[in-house]
């Protein structure tokens, strides 16, 4: 095989550039799997969502969809909120989460996707702005803005939840959460509601994501299924509830990604992430910087 | 090596918490050994690493004569090692004579082989239910039981596996003195047919009367391991319970 | 009753079904009959893991597809005999094999995906229950995958298994589409009556106690992991059973259509509708929804038909978490209670 150093190193950047969005797509299985220790499969369905009512948006009124899925924010983490206040009091507070909070999730996952179908049809869908279609070229490399734009806007996402994670007192609050439960309750800090902010959170980083993805390529309701595997095995390489091992994991597999895809087709990619994952889980469920 | 438990330099971490701090610990067969320390001293993480729940990460157990480090829970328990659970963890779908048929069919069965008919193992239940008075409720579920009720019941599974070495986990918090006395009697009917019993308590009364011997744990250090009278004068000991 | 009576009292119920089918004399009914039968196999079959053990499998799909590619491979292999094997003496001998019977098919299908489930089991069953329905979920993505890129099932372009009219069976001509649904209700037959057995036996009882709390259990003497492989290969074997007359059910073979997502979620959505805690809820969950979508799909569509199966899930999971199996329950032990 003719490797030739401009086709590796821009498979490479690509890779990193897809790193980077992965990153946001998984910080919030980051905070609802990796803290909260619920296994919410229908997180890219959310996604998709965020994908749809930006592409919506955009289409109907112009709107940059970036721009969309900060305007909706609010109304996601409402539904987190919603969704996780269901699921507490259905299973957690029962005790069984483990088989019924997981077909809970998968029944959310697919009641998305029909319903997107339903409304929407099959068909592609793209959004329209400035920065999809030029792109930088430094030296031998290429990078698409529709690449480039959204991992920029992924790290910084990506930045701001480790930030608030460490740095506020709620964002510390909900580390604790994760840690010991009583201990908070003795703190005279309510647990559930601690949990219910961050799952809110959680489902308000898939509104950007999905404007992301929808800047990055064409998205139908389907789509999301691929993302299940992408994200739960960047989560649990990059080491439950560590951001920055989710980062690492993230751009890890962004590249490995990127070099099966131009060397061996992309036929092959869904197996990589889903391999990976496998693999992980079969050797080192710990992740690489897990605890 | 005359011990029946032999516990040589364990260590356990969960992230960055040392939770098991190079435990040494020796238990003689039929020795009667309390445990005691302040909460989250490391007691039943101590319990875990022996009993095969939790791996220990440094050191060894070895358990009648062998190393057991590389057994699963459920090989030393058919080795005779027998636990409490601190929370009670009943089996909850099931009744209460349902949740000790379960240690006689898999240890008890596993050991001497499927000697007994099914009415033998209803009669087996249903004596050990009423050597914890939950006679009874031998019919009912585990969530219509009390707390109190549920610490007996998982003593009761415990004590269903015919173990050789039991390890009973905060079994009488919350109970009446004459209940601790009953769970007291029980226990030394246990001990004197030959069971090694470690008992892990918090209420002092108790754990005075029935040990032969007793260690303190301390942030997953032992800090004492001898006579009764002689660790509760300790002044290390002291300090650990009623602070600097 | 013992499972003698109980395989007999099926069969019974059985020739009861088929006698209604003769008389009704649609072929329809056999088509409908068929998926609807293959349901129960495969509820019934997730239901081991998931109802009893509680370790829920998301890649049902997996399994079902492997027993169906391995009934394509092996129908490919009788049309490559001469070409692999050229001058031997083993061509008349494989000819004369060649092609397989369904039954076989369908012994191969159990075999295939039985291993498979083994082999995944191994890998994961170590972990928590979460990590588990994860790393189903990837496991069918990758074999799903993998198939798509493999030539010789024809990947993503589909294989063709034409079905022969009828088939001569001791002197008689069958219908084959009557063949097809008297083999999947005999397998029916099995899976439920065998479901039946290990709820009943000390086998489901270990496996009761996995579901109710794993580390009591292990702490009780319940060798855990023997238990949950020998569930993940009854399970994976039945699923492989009842995938390996598909593709001669449905003619032509894509593997979007025998890894979709819908074997998953009905798979799951039946057991957890009709109940997991006894064979029952298996049965009733895929005859109910069986039906409702047969009903659905040829009235309104299949998207929203998809849709009904989602929100009845959703809605049975919160509201009624043991089925209507355990509704029934409920509502008996409420009148028993004066």
């Amino acid at each position: 095989m003719d490797i030739s150093a401009d086709l590796l190193l821009n498979a490479i950047v690509a890779g990193l550039l897809l790193g980077g969005f992965y990153a946001a797509v998984t910080a919030g299985v980051s905070i609802s799997f990796g803290m909260l220790d619920i296994v919410n499969i229908a997180h890219p369905a959310f996604i998709i969502l965020g994908s749809y009512i930006a592409y919506f948006v955009n289409i109907n009124f112009g709107i940059d969809p970036i721009v969309v899925s900060i305007m909706v924010l609010p109304a996601f983490y409402a539904l987190g909120a919603l969704v996780y206040q269901v699921y507490y009091l259905s299973f957690e507070k029962r005790g069984q989460e483990s088989l019924r909070g997981l077909a809970f999730f998968f029944g959310l996952l697919f009641i998305t996707e029909v319903s997107l179908i339903l409304v929407f049809g099959v068909d592609y869908r793209y959004v329209e702005a400035a920065y999809i279609g030029p792109s930088i070229h430094l030296g031998l490399i290429d990078m698409p803005l529709r690449m480039l734009v959204p991992c920029l806007v992924a790290l910084a996402m990506f930045g701001l939840l480790e930030l608030f994670v460490t740095r506020t007192f709620l964002g510390r609050a909900i580390m604790a959460v994760s840690q010991d439960q009583l201990a908070l309750q003795l703190m005279a800090a309510d647990p559930i509601k601690i949990k219910r902010i961050a799952f809110g959170i959680s489902i308000a980083t898939a509104s950007i994501a999905g404007a992301l993805l929808i800047i990055i390529q064409p998205v139908e309701p389907s789509v999301g299924r691929e993302y299940i595997g992408r994200v739960f095995a960047i989560c649990v390489l990059g080491g439950l509830g560590s951001m920055p091992g989710t980062l690492i994991a993230a751009l890890i597999l962004g590249v490995v990604e990127s070099l099966t895809a131009t060397f061996y087709g992309p036929s092959w990619a869904p197996a990589v992430s889903f391999g990976f994952l496998l693999l992980t889980l079969a050797f080192r469920p710990a992740g690489l910087l897990g605890r | 090596m005359s011990a029946l438990l032999h516990v040589d330099n364990i260590s356990k971490r969960f992230g960055g918490f040392v939770a098991l701090d190079g435990i040494d610990l020796e238990v003689q067969p039929g020795e009667r050994l309390g445990l005691i320390g302040p909460n989250g001293s490391g007691k039943s993480t101590l319990v875990n690493c022996i009993c095969g729940t939790l791996r220990n990460e440094g050191g060894s157990v070895s358990f009648d004569g062998h190393v057991v480090d590389k057994l699963a829970a459920h090989q030393r328990t058919h080795r005779g090692l027998a636990r409490s659970f601190q929370l009670p963890r009943p089996f909850h779908s099931m009744s209460l004579a349902d949740n000790l048929r379960i240690p006689l069919l898999y240890t008890v069965h596993a050991r001497k082989g499927p000697l007994r008919s099914a009415g033998d193992l209803d009669a087996r239940c249903h004596e050990l239910l009423d050597m914890v008075g939950l006679l009874k409720k031998a019919k009912q579920l585990p969530r219509d039981l009390t707390q109190v009720e549920m610490r007996k019941l998982e003593l009761a599974r415990a004590m269903a596996a015919e173990p050789k070495l039991l390890i009973a986990d905060e079994s009488m918090a919350g109970l009446s003195h004459s209940e601790i006395d009953d769970i007291l009697a029980l226990l030394m009917r246990m001990n004197e047919r030959g069971i090694t019993v470690i008992l892990i308590e918090h209420i002092m009364s108790a754990v005075m009367s029935f040990s032969q011997r007793l260690a303190v744990l301390v942030s997953g250090k032992k800090i004492a391991d001898g006579k009764p009278e002689d660790v509760v004068q300790n002044p290390e000991v002291v300090k650990a319970y009623i602070g600097q | 009753m013992n499972g003698l009576k109980f395989s007999t009292i099926a069969i019974g119920v059985g020739l009861v079904v088929m006698a209604f089918a003769a008389w009704l004399g649609l072929d329809y009914f056999y088509f409908a009959g068929y998926t609807i039968l293959q349901y129960i196999v495969l509820a019934t079959a997730w239901n081991i893991l998931g109802g009893y053990c509680g370790y829920v499998n998301f890649g049902s799909a997996a399994f079902f597809a492997m027993g169906a590619y391995s009934s394509v491979a092996l129908h490919k292999f009788d049309a490559v005999i001469d070409t692999w094997f050229p001058d031997s003496s083993i061509a008349p001998v494989l000819h004369a094999i060649f092609p397989l019977p369904i039954p076989i098919l369908i012994v191969f299908g159990g075999i295939v995906s039985g291993i498979a489930g083994f082999g995944m089991g191994y890998l994961t069953l170590r972990l928590r229950g979460s990590f588990f329905a994860i790393a189903t979920l990837a496991l069918a993505v990758v074999l799903q995958t993998l198939v798509v890129n493999w030539d010789f099932v024809g990947g993503s372009r589909g294989a063709y298994i034409i079905r022969p009219e009828e088939i001569q069976f001791a002197g008689i001509t069958i219908n084959y589409i009557v063949y097809l649904f008297v083999l999947m209700l005999i397998l029916a037959v099995i899976a439920l009556a065998t479901a039946r057995a290990i709820e009943r036996s000390q086998l489901g009882f270990g496996f009761a106690t996995i579901r109710d709390d794993e580390l009591a259990a292990e702490a009780s003497g319940v060798p855990t992991l023997r238990l949950k492989l020998i569930a993940t290969t009854l399970s994976g074997a039945f699923m492989g059973m009842a995938g390996a007359p598909f593709p001669y059910y449905i003619g032509y073979l894509q593997p979007a259509s025998a890894f979709s997502l819908d074997y998953a979620v009905n798979s799951i959505a039946m057991p957890m509708i009709g109940g997991t805690t006894s064979w029952i809820g298996p049965l009733v969950g895929s005859i109910l929804l069986g039906s409702l979508q047969q009903i659905a799909t040829v009235t309104i569509s299949s998207a929203v038909n998809l849709l009904i199966v989602g929100i009845l899930l959703v809605a049975f999971v919160i509201i009624a978490p043991n089925g209507l199996v355990g509704l029934v329950q409920e509502h008996w032990r409420k009148r028993r209670r004066p």
